[in-house]
């Protein structure tokens, strides 16, 4: 047995002289002290990465039955639902996995809102979280349209009609971006593209440079407190355990086990989500010449659509589809400089004042009926409530500066606490 | 010189003509990158001007969305008499009743916004966001307007048009509904996509 061992610490040698394996796997895993006060918040970032793996495998494993043209699209679908073995469950897991993917994914961003974890020295990890966020909404975006049953095609059409708004040259960049007259099988093409190979290889790297920044600095904890000021004699932070074995599997196994079995759940009984992950108008082909009754985005994007849609009057001399525009290329714009709006003192929710507490919840309730409104016919009194949650939507950003300064926060504690 | 023997001038000459001859390296070779998202040639021939018999047209009635040109819906209403009458009343509630905005050919720049002034051909297409409006030519109270008196309403985002497809003030869209070139080869054959007097 010894000799065993011997030859396989000779080999991991004979490795590590030429790559440093051990000492990566160290650096990110065994020796990466983490707080040792995380709570239910800290599982959304691990979730994202197995959705991440699930879209990957399902995403090329759907690849080899569809067809990427205006000819076969619809009908290649239909293809894998009936006749591929198993085509229906890999279909499934990857539009149930898109959906999740938004619900992790708008968890972990709420939880880095919660407890500042977007603060110095982490600013960088936060602009790259929002290149992450940005990016995956390409990556629905051109998804959606793959199926091209009416609600993608209608859907496309919508947002690549946005290009329009742009002054002077809005018309050539629709035609530029669609390769044709009107949204065709060229379209379909080449968001397919897109899909499966340019921003797969954008979020891949992306997600490296946000874990990256993440382990140069170190993660944050719920009560925003850094470990790294109380260290033993060995160096270590007192308050600090290492991220394996202990989060890996006593506290990200549990819940990806738990994730899995609600995914299943969903997956299996629900896979269309109530028409919410897979909308109805969407089992009937594409057809450029009849515009569903409503036309909605799925789920993730409705907050944006509605504050696009609020913009209803003309200003400064641009028209209203041009403030539209504006408006929600800007609400996710100002989420890349939150780091940069937040004046407090502390970190963590747990620690500052009622501005912060209030301005955060007004914004969570704006954000969901936005959301909602959405995925409903505008009438007036809805416009009016749209135009009034996207105010409080900019408002929680623009006025960051002040209420984070001039609140009372409370005292932090010295070393993390475990509640 | 400096001291250590590397010439400063020497290198940040060197450096800056070698980013000058990269950058104009990169900006060609995105020429092809860039030009192949342009309508192929393919794209550009079926984009070619279409037929349309208008005979069988009566008064009051729509051809569309078919025919299609370029694949976009296309609208031909016959409108009648009294319909032509109201395109002159209540033009307050237009964004722009005398299209002024270039969304028409320089022959259908007059109040009814077309050759013969009983056909309108239109685009059925939202200059808000390219969804298709509905046509809704009756003169009733209508849940999205109590003084609706004919014309296309979208029902996405809820923009109006008249029945000469002009923009109703205060809705999403911003222009009138796009008039394509075409005309009439004879009083039956409407030809969209292309203007008579060039053709």
């Amino acid at each position: 047995m010894a000799s065993i061992e011997q030859s396989l610490k000779e080999i991991m040698n004979w490795v590590d002289d030429r790559l440093p394996v051990t000492e990566t796997y160290e650096k990110h895993m065994s020796k990466y002290w983490a707080p040792k006060n995380f709570n239910l918040w800290y599982i959304f970032g691990v979730l994202a990465f197995v959705v991440l793996v699930n879209q990957l495998l399902t995403g090329i494993w759907l690849t080899m039955s569809y067809v990427p043209t205006g000819e076969g699209a619809f009908a290649s679908v239909e293809y894998i639902m009936r006749d591929v073995e198993y085509g229906w469950m890999l279909r499934y897991m990857h539009s149930t996995g898109a959906s999740a993917f938004f619900v992790v994914v708008y968890l972990h961003m709420f939880r880095g809102l919660l407890y500042g974890s977007y603060q110095k020295p982490r600013e960088l990890i936060w602009v790259f979280g929002m290149l992450i966020y940005l990016a995956l909404m390409a990556e629905g975006f051109f998804g959606y349209l793959l199926p091209w049953g009416n609600m993608s095609y209608w859907g496309a059409q919508v947002i690549v009609s946005l290009a329009g708004a742009i002054p002077v040259v809005g018309d050539d960049l629709m035609v530029w971006v669609r390769g044709d007259f009107n949204m065709s099988g060229v379209t379909l093409n080449r968001f397919f593209a897109l899909h499966v190979v340019l921003v797969p290889i954008v979020l891949l790297v992306l997600v490296v440079l946000h874990i990256l920044a993440l382990h140069e600095v170190g993660s944050n904890n719920p009560d925003g407190v850094d470990i790294k000021k109380h260290l033993d004699e060995d160096g270590r932070p007192l308050d600090g355990i290492q991220f394996h074995p202990y989060y890996t599997i006593g506290h990200d196994l549990p819940a990806i086990i738990l994730f899995l079995f609600i995914f299943c759940a969903v997956m299996f009984f629900y896979p269309d989500g109530g028409g919410y992950f897979i909308e109805h108008p969407n089992y009937e082909p594409a057809d450029p010449l009849k515009t569903p009754e409503l036309i909605a985005p799925v789920w993730y994007y409705t907050p944006f659509y509605s504050m696009l849609r609020a913009a209803t009057f003309p200003l400064f001399g641009m028209t209203a589809k041009f403030w539209g525009l504006v408006v929600m290329a800007g609400a996710i714009a100002i989420l890349f400089v939150v780091p940069w709006l937040d004046r407090s003192p502390v970190k963590s929710m747990r620690y500052k004042g009622w501005g912060s507490k209030i301005s955060l919840t007004l914004f969570i309730i704006a954000f969901f009926i936005l959301g909602y409104l959405g995925t409903v016919h505008p009438t007036p009194g809805r416009t009016l409530l749209a135009q009034i949650c996207t105010a409080i939507y900019f408002g929680f950003f623009l006025f960051m500066p002040w209420y984070t300064s001039v609140e009372k926060t409370k005292p932090v504690p010295d070393r993390v606490t475990m509640k | 010189m400096s001291d250590d023997g590397t010439n400063k001038g020497r290198r940040n000459f060197l450096i800056g003509a070698t980013s000058v001859v990269g950058t104009a390296g990169v900006a060609g070779v995105a020429v092809p990158f860039l030009g192949s998202w342009n309508p192929s040639a393919k794209a550009l021939a079926a984009g070619a001007a279409v037929k349309v018999d208008v005979s069988a047209l009566k008064p009051g009635e729509i051809i569309g969305p078919i025919p299609a040109w370029r694949d976009k819906p296309v609208f031909v209403v016959r409108r009648t008499q009294a319909q032509l009458d109201m395109l002159s009343e209540d033009t307050g509630r237009l964004a722009d009743p005398d299209s002024i905005e270039e969304q028409q050919p320089e022959y259908a720049q007059n109040e009814t916004r077309s050759i013969k002034p009983e056909y309108l051909v239109l685009l059925g297409i939202c200059t808000h966001l390219s969804c298709s409006p509905k046509f809704h030519p009756e003169v009733v109270a209508t849940s999205f307007d109590s003084n609706w008196t004919g014309g296309f309403y979208c029902p996405c985002h809820g923009s109006k048009f008249d029945l000469a497809g002009r923009v109703f003030s205060g809705v999403p869209a911003p222009t009138n509904l796009e008039v394509p070139p075409h005309y009439f080869e004879s009083d039956a054959v409407l030809v969209i996509g292309e203007d008579g007097g060039v053709a």
